[in-house]
């Protein structure tokens, strides 16, 4: 198993690095000028657009760029110099010209709300989801299984988007079920109430398109685990139904459904930029889309490099995860 | 003294081509400690009989009909009409049942001490430790070495032979009283077949129980089995004892089975016999009797009342049941 971990990890980073080196590469050879876009939109001097392109050491050739962007990471980084030096610490992803300040910080206030907003998501999604799918299988062909398959349908048809507006206007406006939101985001440690009062409908958005596929997932998962012949050999030992279920058959259907949940997660974390946009919520989504608008630049890499790092230790997890769900993986 | 007597199964399941009587008014008993074998091609009825009696059919599927009156540890009881419910303090303890493929009746994700203990656990009011101890006493009786600690392998672990052996060590926990081996040996290597029919037959013996033994390997039948019911198209075609089937088989579809077996005693030159045609579709079944269409034999009898009656199974002789026109009354 220790072997297994190491060898994941090292895999892992040396595709951080290639991506890291990809973004960085595209960055560098974007048809815009990072100097001239720090400058603003009406700066036509060239005296000063080359001052801050030295400042910000787009003058050095592209690998030294690479490196430095490498180094700031573990060493933090430094620009300008004398009374306009700003300093990023470690890790440092970049300087922002636009929104003057260290991308790391910009993350670091983005990347909570984008928790916040995922956490709860996938807790609902997988509640809703698994039960649904459970009780579809469980009672297929009934009335149960036929609502889930319409939940289904509509969950999986409608976007983002238009779930979150059509919840904002009935749940909040015309039926008046949950106050509106008041103001901005709340972190939880600062009012528990707030944060998830004003992160319900969010939740219940992203919550509702996901449950619709995991609970189609989960249902033919568990139908076809049903099938299995170990399954015929708990119920010749005279095993009840509940222990087939819970213990035999739950465990090898919802097994795939580890890996289906990380990877889901970690696509959340790296920004929900639909349900931040509808809500309001600045979250690294929204981040992500203001700094594509105004080409800014390091944040676009940062955010990029953000949500890979996030896939990558995901799939770190959910492979160590299921090295431990299913034992035959363990060997490999 | 019976076990179990079977009076009438039949098995109906519907489809959206029609009613499969996958199994059709099948009438047989098993004693104490006897050898049945059933033995007939794919289709023919030997599984979904024995799954039948365990309750494994499950109920939305299938019409299933007749009794099966087996003798239990808490008296007599009818499989077929007892609430499912009920019938799971039997299953797995009472009567066992050991399936086909070993590869995948063992759950991939638990050690099979666990599969084992669990076993004896549902039966059993024990201490974990109790169970375990048994558990390891079977593994080593079906002859895995070093069970203590090959408990706490997977099923992966194990080759075919080994996971079947898993299996009958699992399936013997609770001293049942009948085990069916539903083709025990079919998904094996042919010397690991031999081990297993081997292990069976002294298990059997240690534990008193009775076997039936569902294959399609005439000659397992032969070293094996006490009596044979022979099986085609959802009934028993045939039944007796095993040296009475093999010395004087009179149904033309058991002769065609003995035929299609290479045999020792017979120059190697000689070439095998096979039965002509295909098993029919258990949908539209023939008119008359079921083998009609493929009998080599029909000529023997007059008229065409073989593809207009079903010959009824009737008695030739001490314990011998045959159900064919010719040498009926005889």
């Amino acid at each position: 198993m220790f072997a297994y971990i190491s060898r994941r990890l090292a895999v892992s980073l040396i595709i951080l690095l290639t991506v890291s080196f990809a973004v960085y590469v595209i960055f560098a050879f974007l048809p815009f000028d990072p100097a001239a876009l720090t400058c603003g939109k009406n700066c036509n001097d060239p005296g000063i657009i080359e001052a801050n392109r030295h400042r910000l050491g787009y003058d050095l050739p592209f690998f030294t760029q690479y490196f430095l962007f490498l180094k700031g990471l573990f060493f933090g980084r430094s620009f300008g110099e004398g009374a306009a030096l700003i300093n990023c610490p470690a890790p440092s992803l970049g300087y922002s010209f636009q929104e003057h300040a260290c991308v790391t910080n910009l993350i670091g206030e983005a990347l909570p709300v984008t928790f916040s907003l995922a956490i709860g998501a996938i807790v609902m999604w997988l509640a809703l989801g698994i039960g649904l799918g459970i009780l579809a299988a469980r009672f297929r062909g009934r009335i149960v299984d036929q609502l889930s398959t319409i939940f289904v349908l509509i969950g999986t048809s409608l976007p983002t988007f238009l779930t979150g507006l059509l919840l904002m206007v009935f749940v909040v406006i015309r039926w008046h079920l949950i106050p509106f939101p008041s103001g901005n985001y709340t972190p939880f440690l600062e009012n528990p109430f707030e944060w998830a009062q004003i992160l319900f409908l969010p939740w219940l958005t992203l919550a509702f398109a996901y449950a619709a596929l995991y609970t189609r997932f989960v249902r033919s998962s568990v139908i076809d685990t049903s099938n299995e012949d170990y399954i015929r050999t708990a119920r010749a030992k005279g095993l009840s139904e509940g222990v087939i279920l819970g213990k035999h058959t739950l465990r090898s259907a919802l097994a795939p459904i580890a890996t289906m949940a990380g990877l889901d997660f970690a696509g959340l974390l790296g920004g929900a930029i639909l349900t931040e946009s509808v809500f309001n919520l600045p979250g690294l989504g929204r981040l992500a889309i203001s700094a594509v608008v105004k080409y800014d630049l390091p944040i676009i890499v940062a955010t990029t490099l953000l949500a890979a790092f996030i896939v990558v230790v995901m799939n770190l997890i959910v492979d160590i995860l299921y090295a431990y769900i299913d034992p035959r993986v363990r060997v490999a | 003294m019976t076990l179990l007597k079977v009076e009438n199964l039949s098995v109906d399941f519907p489809t959206p081509d029609g009613l499969v009587a996958a199994v059709h008014e099948t009438s047989f008993e098993v004693k104490r400690g006897e050898t049945l074998a059933i033995v007939g091609e794919s289709g023919s009825g030997k599984t979904v009989t024995n799954l039948a009696l365990m309750g494994l059919i499950p109920a939305r599927t299938a019409n299933i009909t007749g009794s099966a009156i087996f003798q239990s540890h808490d008296g007599p009881i009818d499989l077929l009409a007892i609430d499912r419910n009920e019938l799971r303090k039997y299953r797995g303890k009472d009567i066992a049942m050991i399936f086909q493929d070993p590869m995948s009746s063992l759950h991939p994700f638990y050690t099979i001490g666990d599969q084992i203990i669990e076993a004896h656990q549902v039966h059993n009011k024990v201490d974990l430790k109790v169970s375990k101890a048994r558990a390891i006493e079977l593994l080593e009786l079906v002859g895995i070495q070093g069970a203590a600690t090959r408990i706490k392998s997977f099923p992966h672990q194990f080759s075919g032979g080994m996971r079947q052996r898993v299996m009958i060590a699992m399936s013997l926990v609770n001293n049942p009283s009948l085990l069916i081996a539903d083709e025990p040996t079919t998904a094996l290597d042919v010397t690991v077949q031999a081990q297993i029919i081997k292990l069976l037959e002294d298990l059997q013996i240690e534990f008193k129980m009775a076997l039936i033994l569902i294959t399609h390997d005439m000659g397992v039948v032969a070293g094996a089995a006490d009596r044979v019911n022979v099986m085609y198209a959802g009934r028993i075609v045939e039944s007796a004892n095993v040296k009475d089937l093999y010395a004087n088989p009179l149904m033309p579809y058991t002769q065609g089975l003995l035929a299609s077996v290479p045999r020792m005693d017979q120059p190697h030159t000689k070439r095998l016999t096979a039965i002509p045609g295909q098993p029919p579709s258990m949908i539209a079944l023939p008119t008359g009797c079921s083998f009609n269409p493929r009998c080599s034999r029909k000529s023997e009898v007059s008229g065409s009342k073989c593809e207009t009656l079903m010959p009824e199974l009737t008695q030739r002789g001490d314990g011998h049941l045959a159900r064919c026109f010719i040498g009926e009354g005889v």
